[in-house]
């Protein structure tokens, strides 16, 4: 049975037609260039995405760790128009079954300002080699 | 009342605003940045998914990010930013212009300079722009609001989410709700083809098996106090199907259904309007009708890239620094959208210059031609392999390609698809 999928690699977005082949391997049609057979390929066998979220900030000094943004859905601490949440992002695209995983150490985190735009916050998460770094200077 | 005077002011201090505001200053003119929020960045800064500064930075970045590393640039400028500034009044008839503006730091301030630059950026359109019937309960969202809700103050606005339109805001939404633990239950377009990006259908909407129903309008929004659901009506050949119309229960919708540049300051400063963009009809310095008053960005036409906001933001800086300068354009002809195309900006093209136009199509096409005739002569043809109208085409007219337009009349530039 043929999966289907559309190519994302340029604008044209070519719908795919992928059958498995008994090698393991992948027989790749509807694509309109070889980039179409490198993206099923990725998509199929180990599909990765760039993950992006936001932290939550605790008041600078505060020992008990008091959060200025909640954990997403829980009581807010602060007034509408703040700013409550650092936002972050992995270094590199992540296993996508993986991702949830991901999410839960960056919900878990809990960042102290002063915070620069870069700094790694989560360091080579499982083994994977990807970081997960603060995407703005707070 | 606090008075302060530049050579040139820029309103509005996104992505757009710092650009136009780098350009001025390098050409040795004083200028401020007036922006009304508390920070630099505009729009950026609650955009935190990747995928900005592809062409800027050569790199994917994240909305904070970009706005970050643009705003860096301003150090050791004489660039003067203020934050928490906005601007209430314009008055643009003589040949200083004056900003009437409030500030709970400055209290009332009055900025006069010689040039002004309108970077505002653009609105999100509202239920009432679209005219959803039904109930006026809470929990509806345009996408933006719900975006800085969620990004920047950490209030997450709903549980059971439907998203209407597919912008790509809205897309880009439907990926963060579910990642923070809400159920996205559909995305309703009433065009027959998606609005958005198909890498944010794929990646917002295929990986967490959320619904697109295309050629749908949403025809009810029902609940009394908080929203307990939508009708959705699906439209075959143009008719609504009313008998297969159906309910999908939910708390929260969010609204992704278009943006409109900002441009009540500059309707009140005399600034005429084109009707296709909404934005400023400017000249081929993107200069209004109003002498020295520009525009760039968001606020003159709805851009999809960053990249290709501060590119233009940097010409409409530079152009107005030559104008303070007393620089003006050789000779012009008006940029006429033929065929299949929506609009041109800018409407005027330099004759004796290299000009840059952003244009938008009308068609979803593979195998296009753009093509550029000079008083109904064909002057350039260039093969697009893919247009669609969520996609912004770029296209340089130099000296050469208008060079049959010189000593015309009136010179008439048409752009066409087929």
């Amino acid at each position: 049975m043929s999966e289907e999928l559309i190519c994302i690699t340029c604008p044209l977005g070519c719908h795919l037609s992928v059958d498995r082949l008994g090698d393991g391997n992948l027989a790749v049609t509807g694509n309109r260039c070889p980039r179409g057979v490198k993206y099923a390929n990725e998509e199929l066998l180990s599909p990765k995405r760039v993950v992006s979220a936001t932290a939550a900030i605790v008041a600078p000094g505060s020992r008990a760790g008091t959060l200025i943004g909640g954990p997403p859905g829980g009581a807010p601490a602060h007034g509408l128009g703040d700013v409550a949440r650092l936002p972050v992002r992995s270094t590199a695209a992540f296993p996508k079954q993986d991702v949830p995983e991901l999410l839960a150490a960056i919900y878990a985190l809990r960042v102290e300002p002063p915070v620069k735009r870069g700094d790694v916050l989560i360091r080579d998460f499982k083994g994977s080699g990807v970081d997960v770094i603060a995407t703005r200077t707070l | 009342m606090k008075e302060l005077n530049y050579d040139s002011v820029v309103i509005g201090g996104g992505a757009a605003g710092m650009a136009a505001a780098l350009e001025l200053d390098a050409a040795g003119f004083s200028c401020a940045i007036l922006e009304r929020e508390e920070s630099l960045g505009g729009i950026l800064t609650q955009c935190i998914h990747n995928g900005f500064g592809l062409i800027e930075f050569n790199e994917e970045l994240s909305g904070p990010e970009f706005a970050e590393k643009i705003e860096e640039r301003l150090a050791g400028t004489g660039i003067k930013p203020f934050t928490g500034v906005t601007v209430m009044e314009m008055d643009a008839s003589g040949e200083h212009k004056t900003l009437y503006c409030y500030s709970g730091t400055h209290g009332v301030l009055r900025v006069t300079s010689r040039v002004v630059v309108l970077a505002m950026g653009c609105r999100e359109r509202n239920r009432g722009n679209i005219r959803i019937p039904g109930d006026r309960p809470a929990g509806v969202y345009t996408a933006g609001l719900a975006q800085r809700l969620v990004n920047i103050e950490g209030f997450v606005p709903g549980k059971d989410v439907v998203i209407i339109g597919s912008g790509d805001i809205g897309l880009i939404m439907a990926r963060r709700m579910s990642w923070v633990g809400c159920k996205v239950h559909a995305v309703v377009e009433i065009l027959p083809y998606p609005s958005g990006l198909t890498r944010n259908i794929v990646q917002c909407l295929h990986d967490f098996g959320i619904p697109l129903y295309l050629s749908h309008l949403t025809t009810n929004i029902i609940g009394k106090d908080r929203v307990e659901g939508v009708e959705i009506t699906p439209i075959e050949n143009g008719a609504m199907q009313h008998e297969k119309a159906f309910t999908i229960p939910c708390d929260t919708v969010l609204l992704s259904v278009g943006l409109v540049p900002e441009n009540e300051l500059s309707k009140m400063a005399g600034v005429e309007l084109n009707a296709m963009t909404n934005g400023p009809a400017v000249d081929s310095m993107l200069m209004t009708n109003v002498p020295g008053v520009f525009a760039c960005g968001n606020v003159l036409h709805v851009h999809d890239l960053v990249d290709y906001v501060v590119e233009e933001a940097r010409r409409a800086g530079a152009h107005a620094a030559r104008w303070l300068k007393g620089e003006r354009p050789k000779a012009e002809a008006r940029v006429k959208a033929g065929p299949n195309v929506r609009y041109s900006a800018p409407g005027r093209v330099d004759l004796g210059a290299v000009n840059k136009l952003y244009m938008r199509t009308l068609i979803v096409k593979n195998d296009a031609t753009l093509e550029v005739k000079v008083n109904n002569r064909v002057v350039k043809s260039v093969k697009k392999n893919h247009i669609q109208p969520s996609e912004m085409i770029a296209l340089e007219l130099g000296p050469k390609d208008l060079e049959t337009a010189l000593g015309a009349p009136e010179p008439v530039v048409e752009i066409s698809i087929t």
